[in-house]
This record gives C-alpha cells, sequence and structure tokens, in this order.
C-alpha cells in the first residue's frame, strides 16, 4: 500500500448481496488495474463501520444500500455522519426503491448523492470522475 | 147508517192522508180524498134539511161502493186496500137491509133486530180491522225505522271500511317501500361483500407480488450486469487476439473471468425463476376446482412466500424458519387458490407477529416460525406456530369475526382470518382453531379430510 498512487480514491461498497464484489471488480476492471480507483466491500452496516474504524482516512466514498437485514443503510450514515462530521468520506446511498420517503432520510441525514438500483455504471463512473 | 158511513169515510181519508203523505206525494188524489170529504159531511147533513131520507141512504150506499172501488184498484192506494175490504160487508149488509125494507116493510120489521146486530158486528169488524191494519202499519214503520238505522250504521261501517282500506293501502305502500329499500340495501351490501372480499384479496397478493417483484430485482440486476461485463470481456479478447502476440496469460484470465460469470447470470437466472415459479403458484388463476395436492409442498411455498414478501419490505427482518413436516408427503383434495390463500394469511400474521415482538427490546429474542404437518386417519392437520406476542383472550374470541382487527387502520382489513376460517369450513369441511399463550406463542390449527378416495 506504501506504494499506492496518490490519486487513488478509494471506495467502500457496502451491500448484502455478496455478488456485488465480483461485478464491482468486472465493471471497474480496468480502473482498478490503472489504480485510477480501488474497492473495499463490507456486507453489512456493521462490517462497514468495523472497517471504517481502521481505515478511515483512506476511504473517499461509501457507496451504500439501504435495505439491509440488521443495520440498514440510513443507521449507517447516521452513524457515519455522527463518528466522521465532515468533508469525507462522501456518502452515496443506492436502493432499489426510487423511493421519495428514502430519498428525504437519505437527504436529511447528509448523504451526498442518491442513486437507484438497477445501477446505472456509466453514470456512476462519471459521478467518480468528478471526486 | 149515514153515521157509520161518515165516521168510516173520516177516518179512512185521514188515514189514507197520513200514511200516504197524498199531500206531497199525490196532490190529485189528495184533493179528491178532501172532495170526499165534503161529500161526506154534505150527505150526513143532508137528510136533516132536505128531508129526504131513503134517498140519502141510497147516495150513500153508491157513494161508499164508488169509494171502495176507486181506492182497491187504484195502485196509488195499494198499501191500504185491505182495509176497503173490511168495509165491504158493511156496505153489503146495509144495501140488503135498505133493498129488503124497500121490497116488503114486513118482513124487514120482522128481522130488525138481526140487520141492526149485523151492523153492528160489521161495524165492529171495520174497528177491529183498522186497528189491526194500524198496529201493523205500527209494526211495519218500526221495522222501517230500525231498517234505516241498520242502514245508517252499514253506511258508518262502510264509511270505516272504506277508511281503513285506505289506511291497509298507505300502509302496503309503505311497507312494499321499505321492502324495496331493503332489498336495494342488501343489494348494496352484498355488492360491498363481494368488493371487500376482493380487496383482501388483492391486500395479500399484492403485498406478496411487491414483495416478489423486489426480490426477483436483485438477481435480474445481477445477470443483465454480468452480461454486459461479458460483452466488453469478448471485446477484449478478440482485440488481444487480433495482437500480432497474444498474451496467452491475460486470454486465459479473461477466459476463466467469463466462465465465472456465466456461473454467476445462471445462479441469479434460477434465483428469480424459483421466485417467479412461486408466485405463480399463487395467482395461478384458479378456476375454483379441488385438485390433489401435496399439501406438505403447498404449506412449505407459502410459508417462503410470506417470508419474502415482508423482507421485501422490512429487509432488517430475520426469522428461522423451522420445518417438521410429515416425511411422506400429503395429498389431499383442495381448492389450491383457496386453500393457499388461508395459509398465506396465517403465515403473514405470524410473521407479522414476530416482526412485532423483533421490535421489542429484547436482545435475545430469536422470532421462529414453526410448520409442522401430519396425516392421521384421513385427515390432515397442518399447524402453524408463531413466538409472537400471543392474542389475548378478548381478542381470540374475536379473532374469525370479518371486519375485526388488532393492526392499526389501513394495515389489514379484518378479513384474513374470517375469510380463511370460510374457506376451511365451508369451503374443505374442515375446522381452523387457534391457541395462544401471552408472550409465549400463538398457533392456528388447520384439519381437513383428506378425500382422496373416490
Amino acid at each position: 500500500m506504501q506504494n499506492a498512487n496518490q490519486n487513488d480514491t478509494k471506495i467502500l461498497v457496502v451491500d448484502d448481496e455478496q455478488d456485488i464484489k465480483p461485478l464491482f471488480e468486472m465493471r471497474f476492471r480496468r480502473e482498478i488495474r490503472s489504480g485510477e480507483l480501488s474497492f473495499s466491500f463490507a456486507f453489512s452496516g456493521e462490517e462497514a463501520l468495523r472497517y471504517m474504524e481502521d481505515h478511515a482516512s483512506e476511504v473517499v466514498l461509501i457507496l451504500s444500500d439501504i435495505n439491509m437485514p440488521g443495520m440498514s443503510g440510513i443507521e449507517l450514515l447516521k452513524r457515519i455522519r455522527l463518528d466522521h462530521p465532515s468533508p469525507n468520506p462522501k456518502v452515496m446511498m443506492v436502493t432499489a426503491y426510487n423511493d421519495n420517503d428514502y430519498y428525504q432520510q437519505a437527504i436529511s441525514n447528509g448523504a451526498n448523492d442518491f442513486l437507484t438500483k438497477p445501477i446505472d455504471f456509466s453514470k456512476l463512473k462519471e459521478k467518480l470522475q468528478t471526486l | 147508517m149515514g153515521v157509520s158511513y161518515f165516521i168510516i169515510i173520516m177516518f179512512i181519508v185521514e188515514h189514507i192522508r197520513k200514511t200516504l203523505s197524498t199531500k206531497e206525494n199525490l196532490p190529485h188524489w189528495d184533493r179528491i180524498l178532501i172532495y170526499s170529504r165534503f161529500f161526506a159531511i154534505f150527505l150526513l147533513s143532508a137528510p136533516w134539511v132536505l128531508d129526504q131520507d131513503n134517498i140519502f141512504e141510497w147516495v150513500w150506499h153508491a157513494f161508499m161502493l164508488g169509494f171502495i172501488w176507486v181506492v182497491y184498484t187504484k195502485d196509488e192506494f195499494k198499501s191500504v186496500r185491505s182495509l176497503m175490504i173490511s168495509v165491504i160487508p158493511l156496505v153489503i149488509i146495509g144495501i140488503i137491509g135498505d133493498v129488503a125494507s124497500a121490497v116488503s116493510r114486513d118482513f124487514y120489521r120482522e128481522y130488525d133486530n138481526y140487520f141492526d146486530m149485523f151492523k153492528v158486528f160489521a161495524t165492529i169488524w171495520v174497528i177491529a180491522m183498522w186497528y189491526q191494519t194500524r198496529r201493523q202499519q205500527k209494526q211495519v214503520a218500526i221495522e222501517g225505522q230500525q231498517r234505516l238505522e241498520e242502514e245508517k250504521e252499514n253506511q258508518l261501517m262502510q264509511a270505516r271500511k272504506a277508511e281503513l282500506e285506505i289506511l291497509v293501502a298507505e300502509r302496503t305502500r309503505e311497507i312494499s317501500q321499505q321492502k324495496e329499500e331493503l332489498i336495494t340495501t342488501l343489494d348494496h351490501l352484498k355488492t360491498t361483500q363481494g368488493q371487500l372480499i376482493q380487496a383482501e384479496k388483492m391486500a395479500s397478493l399484492g403485498e406478496l407480488t411487491a414483495g416478489i417483484a423486489h426480490e426477483i430485482q436483485n438477481p435480474l440486476n445481477f445477470v443483465n450486469n454480468f452480461a454486459e461485463v461479458n460483452s466488453e470481456l469478448i471485446e477484449e479478447l478478440r482485440e488481444e487476439q487480433e495482437k500480432e502476440s497474444p498474451d496467452q496469460g491475460l486470454v486465459e484470465e479473461i477466459l476463466k473471468d467469463l466462465a465465472d460469470n456465466m456461473q454467476k447470470m445462471v445462479h441469479h437466472g434460477k434465483r428469480a425463476d424459483s421466485i417467479v415459479k412461486g408466485m405463480l403458484m399463487h395467482s395461478r388463476s384458479g378456476n375454483g376446482e379441488k385438485e390433489v395436492v401435496d399439501l406438505n409442498a403447498l404449506a412449505d411455498e407459502y410459508m417462503r412466500l410470506a417470508y419474502h414478501g415482508l423482507r421485501a419490505k422490512d429487509k432488517s427482518f430475520n426469522a428461522t424458519l423451522e420445518k417438521d413436516f410429515q416425511p411422506e408427503v400429503i395429498m389431499a383434495r383442495v381448492t389450491p387458490q383457496d386453500f393457499g390463500r388461508v395459509l398465506l394469511n396465517i403465515f403473514n400474521n405470524a410473521f407479522y407477529a414476530v416482526a412485532q415482538q423483533t421490535h421489542g427490546a429484547n436482545e435475545n429474542y430469536r422470532p421462529t416460525v414453526r410448520v409442522s404437518s401430519r396425516l392421521s386417519g384421513d385427515t390432515v392437520e397442518i399447524r402453524i406456530k408463531d413466538n409472537g406476542a400471543g392474542i389475548p383472550d378478548a381478542a381470540r374470541a374475536r379473532i374469525f369475526e370479518p371486519f375485526f382487527t388488532t393492526k392499526p387502520t389501513g394495515q389489514g382489513t379484518g378479513l384474513g382470518l374470517s375469510l380463511s376460517f370460510d374457506i376451511i369450513r365451508n369451503g374443505h369441511m374442515g375446522t381452523l382453531e387457534v391457541e395462544s399463550e401471552k408472550n409465549a406463542f400463538t398457533e392456528f390449527i388447520i384439519r381437513i379430510p383428506q378425500e382422496i378416495k373416490n
């Protein structure tokens, strides 16, 4: 990790679906190979919080699902904003529901952006360019 | 003789005028009657003045006969005809006496007493007859009066009857109108009932399909995403092979990724497939006919559907699903759609109950729903048990009543269990019972006859 690129943007993906990991690795294989982006994965809100304890300074963006067993994405967002007031990490919420209620909750709890499933990867790439 | 005739004429004239009211009804005859009276007065007084006794005797007879004849023959005097008959004997005796005295004065002298006696008898006869007539007339008058009163009463009754008939008609109209209204109301109620039942069906189905749709969305996303990735990989592979010296290591890596991705696509495809199959089982447009199905499979399927349905809404919800099915398949003749609805309803309630309890504070609480099945004789018994808060006794007594619900407004129609009860009891000739203990468990027990032999 010492020779990690300074421009390396670390993204933590939180989702209860295990296959989200190979999917992201495939989708972003060029960016990962070139060292533009690097990903870490957590399969629950709890796991994400544990990861953040050790890697808070590295993570630039958290991409989290809302509907998860146990700690929900909204709950995770609250906890992160409590521990890490600002400016990093940015938090982007993802949910299958294009639900205004969730949207309001996410925004009012300090989410920086909002994505709906199915994830449009070209759109996500564009967003990541601006980071 | 003249005096008798005079008195008779006076009486009869007065009698006729009074009884027939000739003055009003027969003015012509009234005048004649009055003249007759004057003539009688003339005849009575004339002998005193003119000293012609004999002639006037004959005139009297002729007058009497004429008077009787007229009264007797004219229809106008029909009612007094009988009185005339009574006078005839007197007139005849008077004529015979006068004829006898004219023919032989001696003979007349000899029998003078007899003639007088006959005259007296005849006079008495007249009086008696007159009296009799009077009495009869009085009787008739009384009867007439009575008839009149009866008629009056009848009229009164008639009027009352008419009044009553109007009242009855009015009441009848009111009642039939009310009947019409009730029939309309009943129709409305039946329609509403149908709509409510439909709403209940749609509510359970809608809840489920929403959950299922959500469950399908994830595997579908994976299939799509990995397919797109594979397209990219294939393109990369082609580019690599077009190079003069392809990197064999990279080619191998890409091929491996392709295979892995294909495997994932198949996995998620199958995942979606099994969910869709479950949904089709539920929404299968049953024609309401009974089929022989495996109740173990049916119960298992609806348990999963109910669980997924709740998880779709609340993914933080988890529950342990325990299954204790009779090892052999349990075939039974049921209406799969209806029976499935009952299972879904009870499972939904069970998961709802444990979900509610999960939101309580106790950290050691493990939400559990257990389904078991047994076949004893030809009775199938399915038990669905949850370790939720239980049902209070007061609520348990009413749990199968329509519209009874303990859920917050808008969350339950209160028809689910009443419909289930109806489906089991009337649709499958079975029983649906509930047992519960506060803060321990609730258990629904379905028992239906297997009905596969016939």
